[in-house]
């Protein structure tokens, strides 16, 4: 299957690009295809504080082991947001309580990597291979289910459009790893600037350089095709019009929310667009990594604005697109020698979408107890991630049985089901 | 002896460099004047051995080079890159680095000043709150501090760039990289800012093909990375300081218990590997015994004064210190060790074991040989690289002897796709543009996606194919090598512009996109590069194929199709 695509793609890509490739936004139209679900996953590198994202504020243990970093109970001055009368919100994440309120906003708690590592690059490299435990899988599980039917029904003889999966980042992180094309969009407004190359000289003298069967001349060519899908769904006119209604055109700020409303925007407007992927550093919170105030809390903010912001601008698409926040562990229940976490086990993953059956903490809680903790010092996890992106893979992308082992393999637990109904 | 751009004459830099950039012009000219523009490339074996070192080895052929390394064969080459301290600068390059003010600073002057314009920024925040009508008198030397400090983190990029361009001493400079990238700290976490300059000078560039445990042992106690990896606060599990030691409003003063960042990833990322066989209890004991392994955060007062040891930096003037108090006095099991108490000479002893360990020489040698030789090289070649770091007790000049005589690296073609470091400063390097300003190096190395001491983890960048060709890079690269050749990026822009005090990363990335993409003469830009000439430098690295193309092509695209070929991205 996977190699099938992998052919089809390239051999259009090679002859055909040029006869469509300006006109293949508009030839699609704005109707989103039929049945067409979409998936963001946001990566948050460095492995965030979940017990600082979702709380457990009624416990004991939780405020006993972190003295001076933990949330203060809901109501309290910089005191978290009431969940379920057991969990909190960091308030910095304010902006989702519209969601969480809505129904559209989900956690899954004490969820993570059954594979023990407490390294970020090994728990960052499993989680985007989808096989935890073993380092020799050469693709992504995004890769994977790029190549899956029915997620991109691609009509007999026509092109898989290289924007189905767009990566935000001038780098192809490792979740992507794959024969499936793929198209990267540059951080920031760069994403839509002119280059040399938009210079029909230029491009015709490189085109020929690049028109081989090669790594290198398929990415040249994904680029090129991807670049004039792309300028096309966020023309200036276009772009101007999607910012007045969204934001009384004010800019975002820089950084997450203004490159998740740009991809917003890009896939509110291009429907080829089924899956999409950014991810953010700086979460590895050693030292003082703060409370309602902080470092943590000055990372949070922007997440939740950007967050909100991207559902916003969504408009009707939100309903059928599921957002996945994901991070490759927690860190430790018990806050370290210098006010802020070590690398733990246990986290939360968050999920947002139109069909996500929200308002709900889901997944077995062990507690903060120290009784209760992994190996004594991490919160425990009942959940395997994979439960959880399976699960969305089934429910809310409709994504068949006998696709789900090829996006997983290796894979035997239940899919934990978050669609609404 | 030297090649044509390094064979000018010392001269003022200031007043000179556009002589220099002139005479290295000619000087390449007359040394490529026989070779006809667009004939195919003959290939001979010397020319194509020395083309393989220059391009591993060096990052790529500067005009007059690929000749030189002909002549001599590229095995005298890599005897005298081996040797780089016989290898005398350019008197150019010299004034060019003596122009810089960073490396004449101590770590206390670096860290002090870096203080002084965090509490100047402070301070003009606050004034900014109290008189929101912005009515206050402008002070001339509001912002000086923020300045020298923008100035510094600046001049660390132009340091390592102008070296990376133009010293004879490639070799020496591609093992900076390497190894800087190797012992990773980031240049945008607080006080590395400053730091990173005298970190790369002092615990890098010595010692790359020196001896692993002294590169290992300089890089544990330099300030930038105690910083980094929050070394520097970790102290004995209920620890109370007695008096105040550290930055003000730091969180030296309320450290109470171990930090394990820097003890895990020094056995994940700096020796061991992650499969090197140690476990989690392995990372707490290594905390306990790095404890106490700290600096002085500022000027000691009072009695408090601490041995500082000189010998962790060049000068004599390192500000690390091992603090006893906050060290843990009790007895450690470690790597299935039993270490007893003894301060700081458990620490040292801990980095004695890990840089003679077996698990720390494969993973050194897996790394060289993927960088050196292949994505996945050749696992004989690791095996004897592994024994070659045993045996000579971890003499890196021993490893790369070996490594540049072993059939897998003789044999290895041109396979390796470039980082965009190696990708944009062999380009400028095979112009033979004499660079003055790196800024708008600096700024497309942020946009492709490796920006210079800009990797925010502490395991560095990937140095694989795979983590570097997408979609992307390629319009973004072609981008370049289009603007370069044009002679649209202004690489010798002479007067300073204003360095903004933050951000100045992203104001190079947009001052890059205005020169490159924008219809404006650009200031300080470079003329446009010619085709035939730089066909010369690379010999044989550009195919028939892409030279039946290019001499096909608008003679205004020419160089930049060389610089933006299929063949280039390689090495």
């Amino acid at each position: 299957m996977q190699r099938r695509h992998f052919l089809r793609s390239t051999a259009a890509a090679g002859l055909a690009w040029t006869a469509v490739g300006r006109h293949a936004f508009a030839a699609t139209g704005n109707a989103p295809l039929p049945g067409s679900r979409r998936l963001v996953v946001v990566f948050l590198r460095g492995a965030v504080d979940g017990l600082s994202v979702v709380a457990p504020y009624t416990e004991g243990a939780y405020y006993q082991q972190r003295s001076s970093i933990a949330l203060a109970r809901p109501g309290q001055d910089g005191g978290l947001l009431n969940l379920d009368d057991h969990f909190g919100l960091n308030p910095n994440l304010a902006p989702l309580m519209p969601l969480w309120l809505s129904g559209k906003l989900a956690f899954v708690h004490a969820s993570g990597s059954p594979d023990a590592t407490r390294s970020h690059f090994d728990a960052q490299d499993y989680m985007e291979s989808g096989t935890p435990g073993r380092k020799g899988t050469p693709d992504g599980w995004l890769n994977r289910l790029l190549g899956a039917e029915p997620l991109a029904p691609v009509p007999a003889g026509a092109r898989a459009s290289v924007t189905r999966g767009i990566s935000v980042g001038a780098t192809l992180p490792r979740i992507w790893a794959g024969p499936n094309p793929v198209a990267n969009i540059a951080n920031g407004p760069r994403a839509t600037k002119p280059t040399q190359l938009d210079k029909p000289q230029v491009s015709k003298a490189f085109d020929a350089l690049y028109a081989g069967d090669d790594a290198m001349s398929r990415a040249y060519r994904e680029s090129q095709q991807s670049r004039a899908e792309v300028n096309e769904a966020m023309s200036p006119a276009a772009m101007d019009r999607e910012q007045m209604v969204a934001n009384n055109g004010a800019p975002l700020p820089n950084g997450f929310p203004d490159d998740a409303g740009r991809l917003a925007q890009l896939m509110r407007r291009d429907p080829n667009v089924q899956i999409a992927f950014l991810a953010l550093g700086g979460w590895d919170t050693h030292v003082n990594q703060g409370g309602a105030k902080g470092q943590l809390a000055n990372r949070l903010q922007p997440l939740g604005q950007g967050l909100a912001e991207f559902a916003t601008r969504l408009g009707p698409v939100f309903d059928d697109t599921t957002v996945l926040v994901i991070s490759e562990f927690g860190r430790t229940a018990r806050q370290n020698g210098t006010g802020g976490t070590d690398h733990g086990h246990g986290n939360v993953m968050w999920a947002l979408g139109g069909n996500i059956a929200g308002g709900k903490v889901y997944g077995r809680w062990p507690g903060v107890d120290p009784s209760a903790l992994y190996e004594g010092r991490d919160l425990a996890i009942t959940t395997d991630f994979r439960q959880v992106l399976a699960g969305v893979c089934m429910n809310n992308l409709r994504l068949p049985d006998n696709q789900l082992a090829a996006v997983f393999p290796g894979f035997d637990g239940a899919p934990l089901n978050i669609a609404r109904a | 002896m030297g090649s044509p751009v390094h064979a000018c004459p010392p001269m003022n830099p200031t007043t000179a460099l556009p002589m220099t950039r002139r005479g290295a012009l000619a000087a390449a000219l007359a040394a490529v004047a026989w070779r006809p523009a667009f004939a195919v490339a003959q290939v001979d074996a010397g020319q194509a051995e020395a083309l393989h070192v220059l391009n591993r080895f060096a990052f790529g052929p500067a005009p007059g080079e690929l000749e030189r390394a002909t002549r001599m064969g590229a095995g005298a080459w890599v005897a005298e890159q081996l040797q780089p301290e016989r290898l005398a600068l350019p008197a150019w390059l010299g004034a060019q680095l003596g122009a810089l003010t960073t490396p004449g600073k101590s770590q206390r002057e670096l860290v002090d000043g870096y203080h002084a314009a965090q509490r100047e920024a402070r301070e003009a925040k606050q004034a900014e709150t109290a008189s929101p009508d912005g009515a206050k008198a402008p002070d001339p030397a509001a912002g000086e501090r923020r300045r020298q400090a923008a100035t510094i983190a600046y001049e660390s990029g132009e340091e390592r760039l102008l070296q990376a361009l133009n010293s004879p001493r490639q070799l020496q400079e591609v093992l900076v990289d390497f190894w800087f990238n190797h012992f990773n700290v980031f240049q945008g976490k607080g006080l590395d800012r400053v730091l990173v300059e005298s970190y790369e000078r002092e615990a890098i560039r010595p010692h790359v093909l020196g001896r692993f445990r002294t590169m290992l042992g300089a890089t544990a106690k330099h300030p930038a990375m105690l910083f980094y990896l929050d070394n520097w606060l970790s102290v004995a599990p209920g620890f109370e300081p007695r008096r105040k030691f550290g930055a003000p409003g730091g969180g030296a003063r309320k450290a109470s218990g171990l930090n394990e960042n820097y003890a895990r990833e020094l056995m994940e990322l700096h020796t061991l590997g992650v499969d090197g066989g140690y476990t989690q209890q392995d990372v707490t004991e290594l905390a306990r015994i790095l404890t106490g392994w700290t600096m002085q955060a500022q000027e000691p007062r009072g009695r408090r004064r601490l041995a500082l040891e000189t010998s962790a930096s060049g000068r004599g003037d390192s500000i690390f210190v091992f603090d006893p108090a906050r060290h843990d006095p009790g007895s450690k099991t470690w790597l299935g060790r039993r270490i007893t108490p003894d301060g700081q000479i458990e620490g040292e002893f801990a980095l004695d074991v890990l840089a003679q360990h077996p698990s720390t020489a494969k993973h050194i040698a897996f790394k060289l040989a993927r960088r050196f030789v292949a994505d996945d090289p050749p696992p004989a070649l690791v095996d004897s690289l592994v024994r070659r770091f045993l045996d000579t007790d971890g003499d890196l000049r021993a490893v790369m002897q070996s490594l540049a005589d072993s059939p897998e690296f003789r044999q290895a073609r041109p396979t390796k796709f470039k980082t965009p470091y190696q990708y944009l400063v062999s380009a400028v390097r095979a112009t033979g543009i004499v660079t003055t300003n790196v800024r708008p190096l600096m700024g497309q190395l942020a946009q492709l996606g490796q920006p210079l001491y800009g990797c925010q983890t502490p395991d560095g960048w990937h140095d694989t194919e795979a983590d570097w060709l997408n979609p992307n890079a390629m319009t973004q690269r072609v981008n370049f090598a289009t603007a370069l050749a044009s002679g649209k990026l202004p690489l010798q822009r002479v007067d300073d512009p204003d360095v903004p005090v933050n951000n100045a990363l992203k104001a190079m990335e947009r001052q890059t996109d205005r020169a490159m993409n924008g219809n404006q003469p650009v200031e300080g830009s470079t003329p446009p590069v010619d085709a035939g000439t730089l066909l010369a430098t690379l010999g044989p690295a550009i195919s028939d194929r892409t030279r039946a193309a290019v001499a096909g092509s608008p003679p205004a695209l020419r160089a930049a199709l060389v610089l933006g070929s299929p063949d280039f991205m390689r090495r």
